[in-house]
């Protein structure tokens, strides 16, 4: 378990920065951002706006444009158009880089340093030194969990271990807004539950968190809202039960598992308005009163029921039902 | 079965280019290279450069320079090149002769004594013919073998044939003053030194070297025609003459992979994403690539230091008191092969590339810069091409500190060429690590 220590001495630490923003300058302001490499449009006028304390999650199948709009927002890509400001100041600037925490997809470390070492490291490029500077380490490697291993060498690390301290990292320099792009890619379900924790931890501490990630049941867990980008553009921006409920309004999904011949039931499927994802079939329906006629259906067609089941749309139901794939494709 | 595991080996290689260049590409750059240096081009055998000083300016004198000026292995100059400052310079002097072979400027001079074309032979070795002339004085720097012996040699064979009244006339005064007529003991006599004289002919045409080379196992040329005196003027007292060469030679060779190696960390941070994130932080690009090469002028100054202590220890190299031309040709150099190893890991995108790269020009830079085979011994085209090399500034350099006890001043040229070698090196790999900073 996580300790939630850490608000008190995090600020004591931190005497310069302040979680909670300015009062009128949001944490992040995207104004109609717009980003081609070569004939390809990677980011097509996208508007986003982050408030204080809040945890947006970034949803997008592969190619939708994520990676270029994460580049932007850290200042490592240059806009075609539109700007991007973090506190009021210009991405890429040295407040705006002072105020933004990263922690890349990629584990961005020193593998020949041991775990402090490494934190020392980005602190020092952080302009972090002395007191603070040790101040600043032991915290991450308190939240981290670190503190047992603070002098293995990071090559030596567990993977989860690594991702942790890679996630610690982009925290050393006590930043505003953290920005995690799939903090947990390649962790075993108990290194994820830990990351969770370690986010939460921050949640809890009024932290402003963009959160990317291909795993719907992370979003909906750490997540206040959900931006879905599909081709550049940001396709839906809301809360999760508003996403569902604009998407889906009250009806219900029916899953049904057929045996029989697979041409055969995909045809049926299709023609009763439904579609067929890994053998299952997927229907929406305003009642569930509307099921007797579907079983009619496929028994005429034919079709012999294996397993019927019935959920409301959940947010991968939305991001299916607005981009046509599966967030992992 | 076998067909299969070769197609797929081809095809594997063909799109491995490291490999198609190191297979290929390196074995064929190194075979020309020894090839030119060893003779393979005919017409660009090195030729020894050599000062003439004529103190004599007698009729034998000037035949004996003119027989010099005449001979294809040798570059003769009797006086400086002219400069800005100095249109017109005035002949070379014993003591700038002297001067120049030290500062390296040429390996052999010659100093053709006052009195020299009174008795410009001396048959029997100037040991027991009585008079003879005073002896040419062939001054040499120790750490070329070659020159002098070559010098040497020729030196008797311009005598046998640009001096041919010189010789006859040499004969009668003999004749006049020791003989006075032909009685049979002077025909013994004079039988007596052609005999000699015939032989010495016989042992040039056989062994193409002539009196000099007999006479070189003696440590000069006195058993020649003409009597020499050779003195060496650079690294007489040097207890191992060429371990200093070698310990620069060998020392930026590898000075050179090892900075190409260590800037490859920053391919290595690019990979892993750890480029990016320094670059989000408050370090820029100049600032992140200005720190690599302080650590990488740091770790070569070390290494060299290391291999120079090493020379110190073991061979006896005299290190202590060569400390500040060390420090000012230590530091030169490895600001220069810093900078090249940062521009090499600009320019590749992987780890693979980069080793490739630095394999192929370390080595072809190293062959023709003098760090395997001394550049003075190279055709002279090539000594020229080593001039584009790190190698050659700093093994030039050392070689004044070490070799010639020269002032930390008198590095200057070589100093600035390194300089301005790493500010343009480091400039350039400034401008394309550009790549890494946007997209």
């Amino acid at each position: 378990m996580i300790r939630e220590k850490g608000l008190g001495e995090r600020l004591s630490v931190n005497s310069t920065s302040d979680l909670a923003a300015p009062r009128g300058v949001l944490p992040l302001e995207i104004d109609s951002l717009v980003k081609h490499f070569g004939p390809v449009i990677a980011v097509d006028g996208i508007s986003l706006e982050l408030r204080s304390g809040e945890c947006l999650g970034l949803l997008g199948p592969n190619g939708a444009g994520k990676s270029t709009l994460i580049r932007a927002i850290v200042g490592r890509v240059i806009p075609d158009a539109g700007r991007v400001a973090i506190f009021g100041s210009a991405a890429g600037s040295a407040s705006a880089r002072a105020a933004l925490g990263w922690v890349p997809q990629d584990l961005a470390l020193y593998p020949r340093l041991s775990a402090t070492e490494n934190l020392r490291s980005f602190g020092s490029y952080y302009g972090l030194t002395g007191k603070k500077l040790e101040e600043a380490v032991a915290w991450c490697l308190d939240w981290a969990a670190l503190q047992d291993r603070a002098g293995e060498l990071t090559r030596n690390l567990s993977g989860g271990m690594k991702r942790r301290l890679n996630m610690a990292a982009g925290l050393i320099h006590q930043p505003r807004l953290v920005l995690m792009d799939e903090p947990t890619v390649g962790v075993d379900p108990q290194s994820r539950n830990r990351i969770f924790e370690m986010i939460e931890a921050l949640r809890a501490q009024g932290m402003t968190i963009i959160y990317t990630t291909h795993y719907m049941e992370e979003a909906e867990r750490l997540c206040d809202r959900i931006a879905i980008v599909d081709h550049g553009r940001i396709i839906a921006l809301d809360t999760k039960e508003a996403l569902v409920h604009s998407a889906f309004g009250s009806r219900s999904q029916v899953l049904a598992r057929f045996e029989g011949p697979r041409e055969r039931i995909s045809e049926w499927v299709a023609e009763r308005g439904g579609r067929l994802v890994d053998g299952t079939a997927e229907f929406t329906v305003k009642h569930p009163t509307e099921i007797a006629g579907l079983l009619d259906g496929a028994n005429a067609a034919g079709l012999e029921l294996v397993d019927l089941s019935l959920r409301r749309p959940n947010l991968e139901s939305v991001f299916l039902h607005l981009t046509g794939r599966e967030l992992r494709d | 079965m076998i067909f299969p595991i070769v197609r797929t080996a081809l095809v594997a290689l063909r799109r491995d280019r490291v490999s198609l260049v190191l297979s290929f590409v390196v074995p064929i750059a190194f075979f020309s290279i020894f090839a030119v240096i060893f003779g393979g081009q005919h017409d660009t055998v090195p030729r020894v450069k050599v000062i003439v000083v004529d103190e004599d300016q007698s009729r034998a004198s000037q035949q004996l320079v003119k027989g010099l000026e005449s001979d294809g292995s040798l570059v003769v100059t009797t006086r400086p090149a002219p400069t800005k400052s100095q249109s017109a310079p005035s002949d070379y002097t014993a003591a700038t002769a002297e001067a120049a072979v030290k500062a390296g400027d040429v390996s052999v001079a010659l100093i053709v004594p006052h009195g020299f074309g009174d008795h410009p032979f001396s048959f029997g070795g100037g040991s027991n013919s009585g008079k003879s002339g005073p002896a040419i004085e062939l001054l040499n720097d120790a750490s070329d073998m070659i020159a002098p012996q070559m010098v040497g040699g020729l030196l008797q064979k311009a005598a046998m044939t640009a001096m041919p009244v010189a010789m006859a006339e040499q004969g009668m005064k003999y004749t006049d003053q020791y003989i006075g007529g032909f009685t049979p003991e002077q025909r013994k006599l004079m039988k007596d030194n052609l005999d000699r004289y015939r032989k010495i002919e016989s042992q040039q045409v056989s062994d193409g070297s002539g009196a000099a080379a007999k006479s070189s196992s003696q440590g000069g040329f006195g058993g020649g025609l003409i009597t020499v005196h050779t003195r060496s003027v650079v690294g007489e007292n040097k207890k191992s003459p060429m371990v200093a060469f070698y310990a620069a030679a060998i020392g930026v060779m590898f000075l050179l992979f090892t900075a190409s190696g260590s800037a490859g960390a920053l391919l290595d941070e690019a990979e892993s994403g750890a480029l990016d994130r320094v670059l989000s932080s408050r370090i820029n690009m100049t600032g992140l690539l200005a720190g690599k090469l302080v650590f990488n002028i740091l770790l070569a100054f070390t290494q060299l230091t290391v291999m120079f202590l090493w020379a110190w220890a073991v061979f006896k190299l005299d290190f202590f008191s060569h400390i500040p031309g060390f420090v000012v040709m230590g530091l030169c150099t490895a600001f220069a092969v810093a900078a090249f190893g940062m521009l090499l890991a600009s320019i590749c995108r992987t780890r693979a590339q980069l080793g490739a790269l630095s394999t192929l020009f370390i080595l072809v830079m190293s062959a023709i810069g003098g760090s395997m085979f001394p550049r003075f011994l190279m055709p002279e085209a090539m000594q020229k091409a080593g001039l584009w090399t790190i190698n050659a500034w700093a093994i030039d350099g050392f070689t004044k500190v070490f070799w010639r006890d020269l002032p930390v001043t008198a590095l200057w040229q070589q100093v600035s060429v390194l300089l301005a070698i790493g500010i343009v090196l480091f400039a350039v790999a400034r401008r394309i690590a550009r790549r890494w900073e946007y997209a």
